[in-house]
């Protein structure tokens, strides 16, 4: 046997395919990790603390910077908190139009999440198509709210802009749209052989596994438990509409993908609902008072971003500012597993399961 | 003294300066228009001269050299790895006049020197005292060495049909039919193969940047980072070539379309196959380290065999024997 050397590479935080900035120290012989550390904080804003000086209505385009690539969910993360902790009633329509832009833009977070894989893995176009479609998504927001990524869309008691004239119909013939393009890459990419080998029978771990490291979302899913909090403790209006949780078996970065694209499946169910049954007439805001004093408590929300549970909970002394404000950001705790998943990996492999993971800096550094 | 003999390598090399600038353009139009975008189009009359540009630009470059690297090697693997690789066009018959060398052992003398780059490659990625450049340069000495054994093992049938190493006989030896029909196990074989010599998609590890950012030139800058691209390029112009005068019969016309110059014939094939390699980098996700070897040892090289076999058996029967 040859005598080998460990090698120590420092992955990041400029490397391409992190992400962003996440740092990894990994340790390697030859091509196989031996232990590998992720380094976080390169993108630590303090959005909590600063939460602290702000008032409601402040914090919300804080929370688009969380996690960028699916702002939408995390404004309604601390606006629905308030509204709990305030017991406010918020209209059918604002709710309508928060279900559809939370849900296109869990599409336009998939989406994103496939490319950047697919380019991860080294196919260099499916990362084009699936931008060129989330254009469309960006497109909609732009017309809805004037804003491609920083959305600050929502409100407490409501949204801050109605739809356009023939927006929803608009968002009616983007699904139609988005449904024949379902087929595409599944053409494209899911039978691919290349494809299914980098990511068959990769970076498994088993349901205990998942639970003890407190995963959520896809990463949870993929492992067999059914647990998405929209079925689970139904939040705004989602328990009016019929649809599916995709589950995987084996926990397998090949099922991980299947899982997000199916996930953009039922979104796309849910969206269509949601446009047929859109009310036609109706207030876009509560009655809200101009301060917003929040009564002294404290509350937790837990809602189903697309990387798992993203949760809010606030404490509140009767101020207009929040005492403490939490995020339960997921992918800072979906990180957590990729120690244990890499090592006596091949560093070929890092990426792979890197990138299966799904995470955004901006939220796991906060 | 026969002028040809220096004014001939010197309008090769323009010849082949001007193919690498206007491949470069091509793929990346190609690419554009796979993917959905237009390419290149905002320097000179259709983007023409895109590629030019940013030649330019890199010549103008500063001439950064890593303070740690072993300096007389980092400079040395640029041309190392370019002078093999325009070498090899000598023996390349584009018509049955336009050879600069008519070996007698042409095809051995290409598989011989184009094997030389390997260690450019791993002198570029040792010297350069880069962590992800070792790795990208060993994994390329590795992915080449491998991949050259079912190369040479899948023209073997070739060389037993013609019975010569000659490049001029190989073509002329498939007036009648060319090779892709007779040799299509080693067809597929040496494309594959081939494909993985060039070191593109689905095959480009040594450079795979969402892992090892650039692979083995990863410090190189400015001019010395165009010699290794102008390598590349010249490759992919050389194993374009060859595969051609191999398997898709060279300058022959197909149904007897001889009014048409051979040259044109050439630079259709040509042109043909270096559009599916990029159609391949257009369409396909990276193949993992491990596989790529287990595939080289455990599915090309016995296939190679078979072609070989096959070939030897094919050549006794009666018919068939005289494609053979």
């Amino acid at each position: 046997m040859l005598r080998t050397e460990e090698m120590l590479l420092n992955v990041g935080p400029q490397h391409p395919s992190t992400h962003g900035v996440l740092r990894l120290v990994v340790k390697i012989d030859g091509e196989a990790i031996v232990d590998a550390e992720p380094v976080i904080g390169y993108l630590h804003r303090g959005t909590e603390k600063l939460a602290e000086d702000l008032n409601y209505t402040q914090i919300i385009p804080y929370t688009d910077r969380l996690d960028y690539v699916s702002a939408m969910t995390n404004n309604y993360a601390i606006v629905h908190a308030t509204e709990q902790l305030m017991g406010l009633e918020v209209p059918e329509r604002a709710e309508f139009l928060r279900v559809i832009v939370m849900e296109l833009n869990r599409i336009a977070s998939h989406l994103v999440w496939m490319g950047t894989y697919l380019l991860d893995i080294g196919a260099l176009s499916p990362f084009l198509y699936a931008f060129r479609d989330r254009e469309q998504i960006l497109d909609l927001f732009n017309e809805l709210c004037g804003a491609r990524l920083t959305y600050n869309y929502m409100r407490v008691g409501g949204v801050k802009w109605d739809a356009p004239p023939g927006w929803i119909d608009k968002v009616g013939s983007f699904v139609e749209y988005m449904q024949k393009q379902m087929v595409e890459y599944h053409g494209l990419i899911s039978g691919n052989e290349i494809f299914k080998q980098r990511t068959k029978g990769i970076g498994v771990y088993d349901r205990k596994m998942a639970l003890d490291y407190g995963l959520s979302g896809a990463n949870l899913r993929v492992t067999g438990v059914d647990w998405d909090l929209r079925k689970k403790q139904p939040y705004s209006i989602y328990d009016r509409f019929t649809f599916n949780v995709p589950v995987g078996k084996t926990g397998d970065l090949y099922e991980k993908y299947m899982c997000r694209m199916n996930e953009v499946v039922e979104s796309l169910n849910i969206l269509q609902q949601a446009v047929n049954a859109f009310p036609a007439e109706g207030k876009i805001m509560g009655k809200v008072p101009r301060v917003l004093r929040v009564p002294e408590g404290e509350v937790y929300v837990g809602i189903e971003s697309p990387r798992g549970e993203l949760g809010c909970h606030i404490v509140s002394k009767g101020k207009d500012k929040p005492w403490r404000l939490k995020f339960r950001r997921p992918s800072f705790y979906n990180l957590q597993i990729l120690p244990e998943l890499l090592r006596g990996q091949n560093i070929s492999n890092l990426v792979a399961i890197l990138g299966g993971i799904d995470i955004v800096l901006g939220e796991v550094d906060g | 003294m026969n002028p040809w003999l220096v004014l001939g390598p010197v309008i090769l090399l323009l010849i082949v300066l001007g193919f690498v600038t206007y491949a470069i353009f091509f793929e990346r139009k190609v690419l554009g228009w796979i993917q959905g975008r237009i390419g290149p189009n905002r320097v000179g009359p259709w983007g023409l001269l895109q590629t030019v540009a940013d030649v330019l630009k890199l010549l103008l470059k500063e001439d950064v050299t890593p303070k740690k690297a072993d300096l007389a090697l980092f400079k040395l693997a640029p041309a190392l790895a370019f002078i093999p690789a325009f070498a090899i066009l000598a023996v390349i018959p584009f018509t049955d006049t336009i050879q600069f060398a008519d070996f007698a052992v042409g095809l051995l003398y290409y598989l011989a020197l184009s094997s030389v780059t390997i260690i450019a490659i791993l002198v570029g990625g040792w010297s350069s005292n880069n962590k992800y450049a070792l790795l990208g340069g060993m994994r390329s000495a590795a992915q080449m060495i491998s991949y050259e054994i079912p190369l040479v093992m899948s023209v073997v049938g070739i060389i037993m049909t013609v019975g010569s190493l000659n490049l001029n006989e190989i073509v002329e030896a498939q007036k009648e039919v060319w090779f892709i029909f007779p040799q299509a196990i080693g067809f597929v074989v040496f494309l594959i193969a081939s494909i993985s010599e060039l070191n593109r998609t689905p095959f480009d590890l040594p450079e795979a940047e969402s892992e090892l950012v650039a692979g083995y030139h990863v410090e190189y800058s400015g001019f010395r980072f165009a010699f290794f691209m102008l390598t590349e390029y010249v490759y992919m112009f050389a194993m374009a070539s060859l595969t051609t005068v191999l398997y898709l019969g060279g300058w022959n016309a197909p149904f007897g379309l001889t009014f048409i110059p051979p040259i044109v014939w050439f630079v259709l094939k040509f042109g043909f196959i270096v559009f599916f390699l990029i159609w391949l980098r257009g369409t396909f996700p990276r193949i993992r380290v491990d596989q790529l070897m287990q595939f080289a040892w455990k599915v090309l090289l016995p296939l190679a065999l078979l072609n070989i076999l096959v070939t030897a058996l094919l050549k006794e029967v009666p018919f068939l024997g005289k494609f053979y």
